[in-house]
């Protein structure tokens, strides 16, 4: 019974997103103030309907209940509840559900926390917002209805993918999604300012703590992906260039680009149109990320639901919304006159810079990404692009930001002086180069990966304590005292420097050692020694296991005991590996078991991975800055300060 | 066809674990380029996947092929066109930078120029425009100013 109200409230929600689309945008062109009104309630009532949607598929899940075809296929009464609940977005119908989910919740914060927007702009933005959930209501219930019903209920479920069976995949999804959908705000924004008719610094404002937000999200959904991969996958990869991956990659790419655009819109008002075009483009990468993941165009590891009617239905979504928006700004652009003068040498013009190299380094990926389809349509030429393609072809770019960095973001506003900023970085140059020195004395005879990224790490970490030190007019007292959009930049631009020396540090020197080991004989890898003491059979809840002990020891002193794990799933019929880590700060040492071999001992695994936390580290900075930067002050106002809630919204 | 049908073979077997101890070369300098080129390649019936991480048999096949190569005594470039000639350039996961794939390798680059190239050419003219006036508040501005204005009071 829940289930059909769930339905029926999925429907009314459709619905409501129809009335809210267009109801609004006639008041707002109007000026009728009534019809503009519509918005703010519709907005909340879609949220509400939508969230009872998703809580009545969550409630059939967790009471596996197997008349539910969708339960049925993903689910079984014996898996962990934390899994149970996972299940919801580990298949295609409800990953879509709690897409919408969250597409009507940020656009139940934009009428929540949205009543300083001119009157105007919120009831476009609210309407933009909903034309959006309309196509996606519309492709959930007319492609994938999760709350279809079987016939004849079957008496168990058919089980999750092993492998989605994990805490890190469990909120790699909602995270990314909050991610992805989040820039749909920024796309909302992008397109009721066109339709408006003006961009100004106030707008930039508002757009950029739903960007931060909605980038803060992704980094988070993109490192959890990453720290999944790393642990469970089994050789110990963080990253594959995988379609999937690049699809979530590129709007990370672009909101960062978009995020600092901003600024330049914010502070000086030029960069309107680019900044426009950019919120229209990460969100349109938003989209095509959801149709590679699901219309199965491009052959991945995380393939999920590849129905080539789904796919139609998402590139028609995606070319209306993308292609509506782009023929919008192309009549619109030319209104958008630039007002700020600033010099050549300036903030203004790192900024600049900085968005050249990530949009540039995205549009790599994308056509690295849609290179193989191109070729095969155009040239008839069947061929991959790997890893090994976008390691050479991208890095570049990475680099080249990473060396301007701490230069262009310490140049000062409106005309600065490259010599200047230069002269105040030199001290940090000096100790980078020193340090990358130093390692590469004493690795002798490696790839230069090391050193190189060693360098590049400490340049960035040290060159945001100095930028902290000099805002602060080299007083320590006032350093703890500056504004936390200070800090979070700082924070952000180190931890993209911890995360690129964890990556060339993981890369550079990581240790492999594959062997057959036997039972009780030690063996040495680097500087450690490992021991296969045993191997055990164990039933977990709803697998069945095979565990070795593997004692660690460095000098003769145990450390650590591993227990890698081979485990199948028999309602699956899916084998995994767990990988058994000892995480370490400096290295992690990584042991994988594999089968029994004949004449005795078994296939061990051992990696050393020196730097692998790092990666996740600075992954995690970079999300804490922009958190620290979307709670200074200066953006409670835009983005609606707490304590102003409570006063009741004016009808207008 | 072939590969089909391999794929469907693997949907039955037994998947084994990625570089096996018995597929490894004595010559730890042999094993090291094997290992080199392996990542290289593409696992055909896997999604994505090198040989050298993959766990299907085909995969595993085409490792000991390349160490096959490798032992008989030829140079990386043989081997792997060795394969090329058997699999496509299919397997290559770094494509070639031959005939229409130079788009692909030059996308980059040539992008950076035309974006530079316009960048710049935008900060110039930021540069040398003057300084616009500031322009009165228009009525409706003006109105919504006294609101806001009257709301914080």
């Amino acid at each position: 019974m829940i289930t059909e109200f769930g339905h029926f409230a999925l429907i009314l929600a459709f619905l409501i997103a129809i009335v809210q689309a267009v109801v609004p945008l006639i008041g707002a062109h109007k000026h009728w103030y009534g019809w503009m009104a519509v918005a703010e309630p519709a907005a909340k009532m879609q949220f509400l309907f939508t969230a009872f949607a998703f809580a009545a598929l969550t409630y059939a899940f967790v009471t596996s209940d197997f008349s539910l075809r969708l339960v049925w296929l993903n689910s079984h009464s014996a898996k962990p509840m934390l899994y149970k609940i996972s299940g919801v977005w580990g298949n295609h119908e409800g990953s879509m559900l709690l897409w919408v989910l969250i597409l009507t919740l940020f656009g139940a914060c934009a009428a929540w926390f949205g009543d300083n927007l001119p009157p105007t702009l919120r009831a476009r933005v609210l309407a933009v917002q909903s034309a959006v959930a309309v196509a996606f209501f519309a492709f959930i219930l007319f492609t994938s209805n999760p709350f279809l019903r079987l016939a004849v209920p079957p008496f168990d479920g058919q089980d999750l993918n092993p492998l989605l069976q994990d805490p890190g995949l469990a909120f790699h999804p909602p995270f990314l999604y909050l991610g992805y959908v989040g820039l749909s705000m920024a796309f909302s924004f992008a397109v009721a300012a066109l339709l408006e008719g003006r961009v100004d610094a106030a707008w930039a404002r508002w757009v950029r703590p739903w960007t931060l937000a909605a980038w803060i999200f992704l980094s988070i959904g993109i490192g959890l992906g990453s720290w999944w991969a790393y642990y469970e996958l089994g050789w110990g990869g963080f990253w594959f260039w995988d379609p999937v991956e690049n699809a979530s990659f590129m709007p990370w790419l672009l909101a960062a680009a978009l995020l600092h655009s901003a600024i330049v819109v914010e502070k000086r008002e030029s960069l309107k149109s680019w900044t426009i075009l950019l919120a229209i483009l990460a969100f349109g990468f938003s989209l095509i990320g959801t149709f590679i993941v699901r219309s199965g165009l491009l052959t991945s590891v995380h393939a999920f639901a590849n129905d080539p009617e789904r796919g139609v239905f998402i590139l028609m979504i995606l070319a209306f919304f993308t292609g509506g928006a782009l023929i919008l700004f192309a009549f619109r652009a030319q209104t958008m006159e630039a007002k700020g003068v600033f010099g050549v040498v300036s903030r203004e013009s790192a900024l600049v810079a900085n968005n050249v190299l990530l949009a540039v380094a995205c549009f790599v990926v994308f056509v690295g990404t849609l290179w193989p389809m191109f070729a095969e349509m155009f040239f008839d030429r069947k061929l991959s692009v790997g890893a090994p393609f976008f390691n050479m072809a991208f890095t570049p770019f990475m680099v080249i930001l990473g060396l301007i960095l701490p230069i262009g973001s310490t140049l000062a506003w409106k005309r600065g002086k490259l010599r200047r900023a230069a002269h105040q970085m030199r001290y940090v140059f000096v100790l980078a180069l020193a340090l990358a020195l130093l390692v590469w004395v004493m690795q002798t005879g490696r790839s230069l990966m090391g050193p190189v990224g060693l360098f590049l790490g400490a340049w960035m970490v040290f060159g945001a304590m100095l930028d902290l030190w000099m805002r602060a007019g080299r007083k320590w007292s006032r350093v703890l005292r500056l504004p936390r959009a200070d800090w979070g930049k700082s924070f952000a631009h180190g931890g993209l420097g911890v995360t690129m020396f964890g990556i060339a540090g993981l890369m550079a020197w990581q240790v492999e050692d594959i062997r057959v080991a036997k039972l009780n004989e030690p063996f040495t890898v680097g500087q450690f020694e490992l021991e296969l003491t045993g191997v055990n059979r164990v039933q977990g809840p709803n697998y069945l296991s095979t565990m070795g002990d593997v004692i660690l020891r460095t000098n003769g002193e145990q450390i650590a005991v591993l227990n890698p794990e081979k485990r199948n799933y028999p309602v699956a019929q899916m084998p995994t590996t767990e990988a058994a880590i000892d995480y370490r700060f400096l290295r992690d040492v990584y042991v994988v078991i594999g089968d029994p071999q004949q004449g005795g001992g078994w296939t061990l695994r051992t990696y050393i991975k020196p730097l692998a936390n790092w990666i996740w580290a600075g992954v995690l900075m970079m999300a804490f800055g922009g958190f620290l930067s979307l709670s200074d002050r200066r953006f409670r106002v835009g983005a609606g300060a707490s304590k102003r809630r409570e006063r009741a919204v004016p009808a207008e | 066809m072939r590969f089909v049908l391999v794929a469907l073979l693997l949907t039955f077997a037994v998947p084994v674990h990625a570089v096996q101890p018995d597929e490894m070369l004595a010559d730890p300098a042999l094993e090291t380029r094997a290992r080199d080129l392996s990542k290289g390649l593409r696992c055909l019936v896997c999604q994505n996947e090198s040989i050298d991480e993959s766990d299907a048999s085909l995969a595993r096949d085409l490792r000991i092929l390349v160490r096959d190569r490798l032992v008989a005594g030829d140079t990386d470039e043989q081997a792997i066109a060795f394969i090329v000639d058997r699999y496509g350039e299919y397997v290559l996961l770094r494509p070639t930078v031959t005939g229409s794939n130079w788009l692909l390798w030059a996308a980059g680059p040539l992008m950076l120029l035309l974006a530079g190239g316009v960048g710049f050419g935008y900060l110039r003219t930021r540069a040398y425009t003057p300084e616009q006036k500031l322009v009165a508040l228009s009525d409706a501005e003006k109105t919504r100013l006294a609101e806001v204005l009257d709301k914080d009071r």
